[in-house]
């Protein structure tokens, strides 16, 4: 019965896809369809390919950093296993947004799992492969309780010949072990620059976008290893060029819309910072909050420029990782960022004065 | 009095709730009444307005924003002003539901919800630990829905644009749990098509990356001090208030850091005390509470002992009882006794004990151990 309700939802949600492409989001529009599109997870899509053959399927755990195309796999995967029609009834799709507490599982999860698959019809049959199986997407699986997840365990046994579940998750470790264990896990790895490129590159041509030549690096330098931060990112830029002439879009825009903060700002606490003198690194760590940078983007652009510049000795790059993570930390507590980060520059101002 | 600059939020949000009041600009604070409706009359950071303008030229796809900045910056100004210039002046009718909505648990709970025929809005502090709930509950009712095309017939003011999507505003998102977050994820994605997201909040690093990377950043900086005295201007032209020299806009403006909403009513209540008139000598009206705190902070400074401590319990308590925020209070406090010290090495312990006993506060849930904890603290490094 609940599993109706969901099913009802996904019918009004796939019929706009006809024609509603202009007002989607590109990251919508240009999801993968077929696994071969799946850009650089080619451990998992191998994998998965071949049980595009053999109609077998193990139970399955993504995890990975955001952008990397978890979802996005499973569900190209679902769509070449049974074709858009069958999809309705084979697969269920529960994510965060869905209330997905003990109760749930016990309830919606378990009566579908224990469904008999329905018979596909011959036209499926002959286009796709139509395992006779179901298949249970738990996206964000990492957001479940412990208890929810714990309810998990039997049904996912019980049912293994009508029923495989997928878990998608950005941490693994929030799985529990018992889970984790019943599935064939896959690691999904931040995308290495050069694919990025070439599927951002893809996005832009066929947007016919215009474009200064080191823009595409810099906006996968700026989203690291997030396709969907820097598909985002290329069509909000465009978007805000669009009616400029020419609409060209340049570093610059980049750099404004992806809330980094520019180097000559980070330049000058760094200098602040190096004369040691507390009143005016107050003065500056105030600026900096008055203009509205976030805290954790500062602190994570003086995390990369003290670790890459070549000036400071192994002790003092040590330390100031030390300060740079607990300033992390406590921002992520979601301390006050104007004390954090002062904190953060006093301290580092205290290890130049220690002689470091 | 006393209350007004830390209630300025509280106010905020009745006076939202009241437009129509405010349109007709009776008995409203120059706040509300000078606050600017379009996107062309935004004073500050053009750049900024320039931005959200070539956004509303093509609103159809209008991405989801995630405004940041700091406090009385003009975050929510600019994002009523961008949906005005999608939507019309519609976007200013505002009404209040109560809606209920029922936890797993059977409890009830009530949320005050604005809404406009075009958008809606919610404060998640407003429902505590259960904010994931309405965000699965409401949210996905709104989102669910398809805008019915009721625009083509009034067609006229809009455009002729047919927006087939809502806008819902969630203000201080940053004080969303993570799981309120990462419901939002999904949702966000799909359902895209009939629902576009507005956050603002003051602090980003405690919003999750997924929902950073699936909206629109929009940095809102504070006005600088000459754009905020400008403003006070213009708002003292309007109202005739006669001053007699600019310095003291001037003053005003510094005291409030960029605070544009705290210069306004410092302004107003200002000019009101001393008859629309404004000199150079006119005193400022700081809040009761910050000078409390001024005071602590040099009680805490000069006499460090037991004694002294226990005062400052009955101060704190004192301040809490009148609602000032503990993360407020800290932070004032710290800012305070930083001006006061002269040592560098105090100076920076001050700041990390700050940093320190602030992140306690937002763990914890019983304010004064944590603030008195950093007072004795305090005492302690100053005295070596």
């Amino acid at each position: 019965m609940s599993s109706e309700g969901f099913f009802a939802k996904r019918q009004k949600l796939s019929q706009p896809e006809n024609h509603g492409d202009d007002s989607k989001p590109w990251v919508e529009k240009y999801r993968p369809k077929k696994l071969e599109d799946v850009t650089a997870q080619d451990h998992a899509v191998n994998v998965l390919k071949k049980t595009l053959q053999s109609a077998n399927l193990p139970h399955m755990l993504f995890y990975g950093p955001p952008g990397t195309g978890k979802t996005s796999t499973i569900l190209a995967l679902t769509k070449e296993l049974y074709g858009p029609a069958l999809m309705k009834s084979r697969v269920l799709e529960l994510n965060a947004s869905d209330e997905r507490g003990i109760a749930i599982v016990r309830d919606k999860i378990k009566s579908f799992a224990r469904l008999t698959v329905s018979k596909p019809s011959q036209n499926d049959r002959e286009k796709y492969p139509c395992p006779p199986y179901k298949i249970i997407i738990l996206d964000e699986a990492d957001s479940m309780t412990a208890d929810a997840q714990s309810a998990l365990r039997r049904t996912m046994e019980n049912y293994s010949n009508v029923t495989r579940f997928c878990l998608i998750c950005n941490y693994v470790t929030r799985i529990i072990d018992p889970l984790a264990s019943r599935c064939s896990k896959f690691r999904f790895k931040p995308l290495d620059s050069s694919n990025a490129l070439s599927r951002v590159q893809y996005v832009a041509k066929e947007e016919r976008l215009q474009y200064d030549e080191h823009v595409l690096e810099k906006i996968l330098d700026v989203s690291q290893g997030d396709l969907r931060r820097a598909i985002m990112l290329l069509q909000s830029t465009s978007k805000i060029v669009k009616h400029l002439d020419p609409p060209q879009i340049t570093a610059l825009t980049v750099d404004e819309l992806a809330g980094t903060v520019p180097t000559e700002l980070l330049n000058e606490l760094v200098a602040k910072i190096a004369t040691a003198n507390l009143e005016t690194i107050k003065i500056n760590v105030r600026e900096m909050i008055k203009s509205g940078w976030s805290g954790a983007s500062v602190v994570n652009q003086l995390h990369h420029y003290y670790i890459n510049s070549d000036q400071y000795s192994t002790a003092f790059k040590n330390k100031a990782s030390w300060l740079i993570f607990d300033a992390d930390s406590k921002l992520t507590n979601g301390s006050n960022e104007h004390i954090q980060l002062l904190n953060l520059a006093m301290k580092l101002a205290d290890l130049y004065r220690k002689g470091l | 009095m006393t209350s007004i600059f830390y209630k300025d939020e509280v106010l905020l949000r009745e006076f939202n709730t009241n437009w129509k009041a405010q349109l007709t600009g009776k008995m409203s604070l120059w706040v509300d009444k000078y606050r600017p409706k379009s996107l062309d009359a935004l004073t500050h950071t053009p750049r900024l307005t320039h931005l959200l303008k070539s956004l509303s030229v093509e609103p159809r796809d209008l991405p989801h924003l995630l405004f940041y900045g700091p406090n009385g910056a003009g975050k929510k100004t600019r994002c009523m002003a961008l949906l005005q210039s999608i939507f019309g002046s519609g976007v200013y009718k505002l009404k209040i539901d109560v809606r209920q909505f029922t936890t797993p648990s059977n409890r009830k709970l009530e949320l005050n919800v604005v809404s406009s025929p075009y958008h809606l809005e919610i404060t998640p502090s407003d429902m505590g630990n259960n904010d994931r709930i309405v965000i699965q509950e409401l949210l996905k009712e709104v989102a669910q829905m398809e805008q019915v095309d009721f625009q083509t017939a009034s067609g006229a003011e809009t455009g002729g644009l047919a927006h087939r999507y809502k806008c819902v505003i969630i203000n201080e998102a940053d004080s969303l749990t993570r799981d309120a977050q990462a419901a939002l994820r999904r949702t966000m994605e799909k359902y895209s098509r009939n629902i576009r997201f507005i956050m603002l909040c003051e602090s980003m690093s405690s919003m999750i990356a997924p929902i950073k990377s699936r909206c629109l950043l929009v940095r809102t900086p504070a006005p600088t001090t000459q754009e905020t005295a400008d403003a006070l201007v213009k708002v003292g032209g309007q109202e005739k208030v006669t001053v007699e020299d600019e310095a003291i806009l001037n003053t005003i403006a510094e005291s409030c850091d960029g605070n544009l909403r705290k210069a306004l009513l410092t302004f107003e209540s200002m000019a009101l005390n001393n008859e629309m008139c404004l000199k150079s000598s006119t005193a400022l009206i700081r809040a009761d509470w910050v000078v409390v705190i001024l005071k602590m902070a040099n009680r805490i400074l000069k006499d460090r002992s037991v004694s002294s401590l226990v005062e400052c319990r009955a101060t704190l308590y004192d301040l809490l009882a009148h609602c000032i925020p503990a993360k407020v209070i800290i932070q004032e406090l710290a800012f305070a006794l930083l001006d006061a010290i002269h040592n560098d090495n105090h100076k920076i312990a001050v700041v990390q004990w700050a940093s320190v006993f602030d992140e306690r506060l937002r763990l914890g849930n019983k304010p004064i151990y944590h603030l008195e904890g950093f007072i004795a603290r305090v005492m302690c490094e100053v005295d070596g």
